[in-house]
């Protein structure tokens, strides 16, 4: 809980030094312009649905490195059905995320099954999603007309991805906190063997796990590709398994498992789009946004290190 | 013997040791003083202070007050190659051995012999010195096999080898028999008295009062992290005359100066045999991955059935696979033979279906497997169960009643619900291992080694409640290597070898030879 607060103050922190430097050499605060914090909720929206899926993995003791590549492969099987077959992109889209909802049992079952470390599984889904993506497209970029509203609609003044983010935050939150499955995925995370020893199904577990965070992470290459209209086969989605993992780990996710909650992630997400925009609005070049990003996250980590071992100091 | 009389100036000696920990006073002003050759029993219960008191000595952690004199100088370790150069070495109870590395590499680890301006690795004259110590303390296994292949005996003489190699004049050792079969532990007293005649001074930290009575010329009792006693065997009090004769070191004292308080009755007392026997259990061909024989046997409800032999008899592989778990996955063949639970045929194939079955396990390994360290009381002791309670939801008002009545009846030291289970004592968090069963009704209760590590107080309340479980129709098997502990509770005992049963022991037969004949393979006749 303390630590949701201080990236919480971390997140208000951000966002007034932005406004401030802006009033200071501008004149005006863009920041709290319309436009920007649409396009903010929609980027947050986006990040936020496969950075929940990929906060479960990790919370249950695994990793999955298989988002972006999942992210890239859908935009692309979506484009090229819809213009190839004439298929309505809503069908596609179901068909699609059952595919990937496919892709997470074969993670649980090879991980579960061989005791394969899920490192190495889903490092392989990785080059295999994103070598299919560009060979069936040939590397060429694919278009996706008439099918914008998903990602850049609006509902309620609000962007739609948002919207799903809330929605798929409440599904998760309540599943996390108000059924047993919760309980058990920290206890896996925990503990493997104690939690075997104790009777829970730790393999259904894990792979519910993957099943979720690869269905998460079709839902949103969907919402990706409505939201650009277009995806370029080689670098849609690259790298989106490590914004993932950084908002998972900003929000209190702990990777070596049985830490962190949806709301945290949700934050930690946040923090990264707003640091992206906050990048952009006070002038700094695009080009430095990951070392600037890179140097937050790992000040954001070692402060939380320092904080803890000065608790558990006080606690011996 | 040249040890007791040597009074003069003890070689070692702490004064005023002071240590607190926020909210804990861990150690108050204590006193120790080791003589040349001497072999100090250092006792006491679970958070007594012993191991801090250690730690300090070690250089772990600073004292708060007091002074370490080491041959009459001040000494202040700062870290464990400190006081190892200083000639301290402590054997902790959990060892600090590199598992991938092999013998003689661990006995030299970070001082390796070296050669050469690039300071390479002398291999030769490491395996040479290595192979000197190591027939010294009487290692059989090749110098390099690697330490993780090793059974926890020979470990354990590694670490005294890699203590004898700086050339030690304190060796501490805590713990030191916990994982030992008693061939084993027989072999390390013998390097322990050879070691006193060359003038080693010792410190011998145990839970098992009859090691520190045949081992030790002096005992210090710590109780709360204050020195509470000491007593010494007298002069003429060879170690060979039975320890129990007047004179010596009288268990009951020290047991008495531990816990504050006589203990009068260590065991429960046993309730009359019910005539009507019903197996809550009958195991019939049963043989699994690793097995050397068929295991068939009864558990009837509301006994006690001790399982004893030897480390690496199989005991923990029978219980295991009784509930569901399969240790060795490599190891080929399956699980066959047919279990029923209270008449009724069983096919468990995993801890959830022993669960249904009513079967609890408490294992051996308590932190690893027992209990998850990180999670709180009430989550770990309603982790079997809670998801019957409500299903899929999870019900957290009756997790609050549940883990209330368990802490009640089982009388559980935790400063709240919450309190995560790692900053709780041994005993209680062996408690916490047995409440998530008991909150199920179990009929079978399977418990592995239950009191191993947990102090005297908590072991004989474990007993109590393990009688108590027995009585109430519960049918208990209780593994266990330490045969006081069988003996005095068991009220039939199975005994294993080397992966087979070799017989089972009705109460009249119960006695430390016959289960010690059949422990070591022989036949019941």
């Amino acid at each position: 809980m303390k630590k949701i607060l201080g990236m919480t103050l971390l997140l208000v922190a951000l966002v007034i030094a932005v406004c401030v430097y802006q009033s200071i050499n501008y004149g005006h605060v863009a920041f709290f312009e319309r436009d920007n914090l649409f396009n903010l909720a929609q980027r947050i929206g986006i990040l936020g649905i496969y950075a929940i899926g990929a906060g479960i993995v990790i919370l249950s003791g695994g990793i999955d490195l298989s988002i972006g590549s999942i992210i890239g492969f859908t935009g692309v099987v979506m484009a090229m059905a819809c213009s190839a077959l004439g298929w309505s992109p809503w069908l596609v889209a179901a068909i699609v995320i059952v595919m990937c909802t496919i892709i997470g049992f074969w993670h649980g079952f090879l991980i579960g099954r061989f005791n394969l470390q899920p490192f190495v599984v889903t490092l392989c889904t990785l080059l295999l999603l994103r070598g299919l993506a560009r060979g069936i497209s040939g590397g060429i970029s694919q278009k996706l007309d008439g099918f914008s509203y998903l990602g850049n609609g609006p509902f309620l003044g609000l962007p739609v991805p948002f919207w799903m983010l809330i929605g798929i935050a409440l599904i998760m939150g309540f599943i996390m906190n108000f059924t047993v499955y919760g309980r058990y995925w920290y206890a896996i995370g925990r503990n493997p063997d104690a939690a075997r020893y104790s009777g829970i199904k730790v393999n259904r577990m894990r792979t519910a796990a993957y099943v979720i965070c690869a269905l998460l992470s079709g839902v949103a290459g969907v919402v990706s590709i409505s939201y650009t209209g277009e995806v370029q086969p080689a670098s849609a989605g690259l790298m989106f398994e490590m914004w993932a993992i950084a908002a998972a780990v900003l929000g209190g996710c702990s990777l070596r498992g049985g830490e962190g909650s949806i709301i945290g992630i949700i934050i930690g997400a946040a923090l990264i789009k707003v640091m992206y925009n906050g990048i952009n609005l006070i002038g700094i070049s695009t080009e430095w946004e990951w070392a600037v990003i890179g140097v937050v996250i790992l000040g954001g980590v070692v402060a939380d290190a320092a904080y803890k071992q000065r608790a558990a100091k006080r606690v011996r | 013997m040249e040890t007791t009389s040597n009074r003069t100036a003890p070689f070692l000696k702490m004064t005023g040791i002071s240590k607190s920990f926020p909210g804990v006073q861990a150690l108050d002003s204590v006193d120790l003083e080791l003589y040349e050759g001497e072999i100090l029993g250092l006792i006491g219960e679970n958070g007594a202070g012993k191991s801090t008191l250690m730690r300090i000595l070690g250089g772990d952690y600073p004292a708060d007050a007091g002074t370490i004199y080491l041959n009459g100088k001040p000494i202040a370790p700062r870290d464990v190659r400190d006081s190892m150069s200083l000639g301290i070495s402590i054997i902790y109870q959990e060892l600090n051995l590199a598992p991938n590395l092999d013998i003689a590499s661990n006995i030299f680890l970070g001082r390796e012999p070296r050669k050469g301006p690039l300071g390479l690795v002398d291999r030769r004259k490491l395996y040479e010195d290595a192979g000197k110590i190591a027939a010294y303390v009487g290692i059989s296994a090749p110098l390099t096999t690697p330490v993780e292949k090793l059974s926890p005996g020979e470990r354990q003489l590694v670490e005294i080898a890699k203590a004898l190699s700086v050339e030690s004049k304190v060796l501490v050792l805590d713990e030191p028999t916990s994982s030992l079969t008693p061939s084993e532990a027989a072999k390390l007293f013998e390097i322990m008295r050879r070691l006193k005649t060359q003038g080693v001074s010792m410190i011998y930290i145990s839970h098992r009062l009859s090691e520190v009575q045949e081992m030790c010329d002096r005992v210090i009792v710590l109780r709360d992290g204050i020195r509470v006693g000491e007593l010494t065997r007298k002069e003429n009090n060879s170690p060979d005359s039975s320890p129990l004769a007047g004179g010596g070191l009288s268990s009951f004292e020290m047991v008495k100066l531990m816990v504050g308080r006589d203990i009068s009755r260590f065991f429960p007392e046993h309730t009359q045999r019910k005539s009507n026997r019903e197996a809550a259990m009958s195991v019939r061909g049963f043989r699994y991955p690793g097995a050397k024989a068929e295991v068939n046997f009864d558990l009837y409800a509301g006994e006690i059935l001790g399982v004893a032999g030897l480390v690496g008899a199989g005991r923990t592989e029978l219980a295991v696979n009784l509930f569901g778990i399969e240790l060795d996955r490599t190891a080929g063949s399956k699980r066959h033979g047919e279990v029923f639970v209270c008449g009724e045929k069983v096919d468990i194939r995993s801890p959830a279906d022993a669960i249904r079955c009513g079967i609890g396990l408490v294992p051996e390994d308590r932190k690893l497997l027992g209990v998850i360290l990180e999670m709180a009381v009430s989550e770990n002791i309603t982790l079997p169960s809670i998801g019957g309670y409500k299903p899929p939801f999870l019900d957290r008002k009756r997790e609050t009643l549940v883990t209330r009545e368990m802490i009640e009846a089982l009388d559980i030291k935790t400063p709240s619900f919450e309190q995560q289970v790692q900053f709780l004592s041994g005993g209680n968090q062996q408690k916490v291992a047995v409440a998530k069963w008991l909150c199920l009704n179990p009929r079978i209760l399977i418990l592995d080694e239950p009191t191993r590590g947990i102090d005297v107080g908590s072991k004989s309340e474990i007993y109590r409640l393990i009688r108590k479980l027995a009585d109430e129709g519960v049918g208990v098997m209780m593994i266990s290597s330490e045969l006081e502990e069988i003996i005095g509770l068991a009220d039939r005992v199975l005994v294993m070898h080397e992966g087979r049963c070799t017989g089972i022991l009705d109460s009249d037969m119960i006695t430390e030879e016959n289960i010690m004949h059949l422990a070591t393979g022989g036949t019941t006749n």
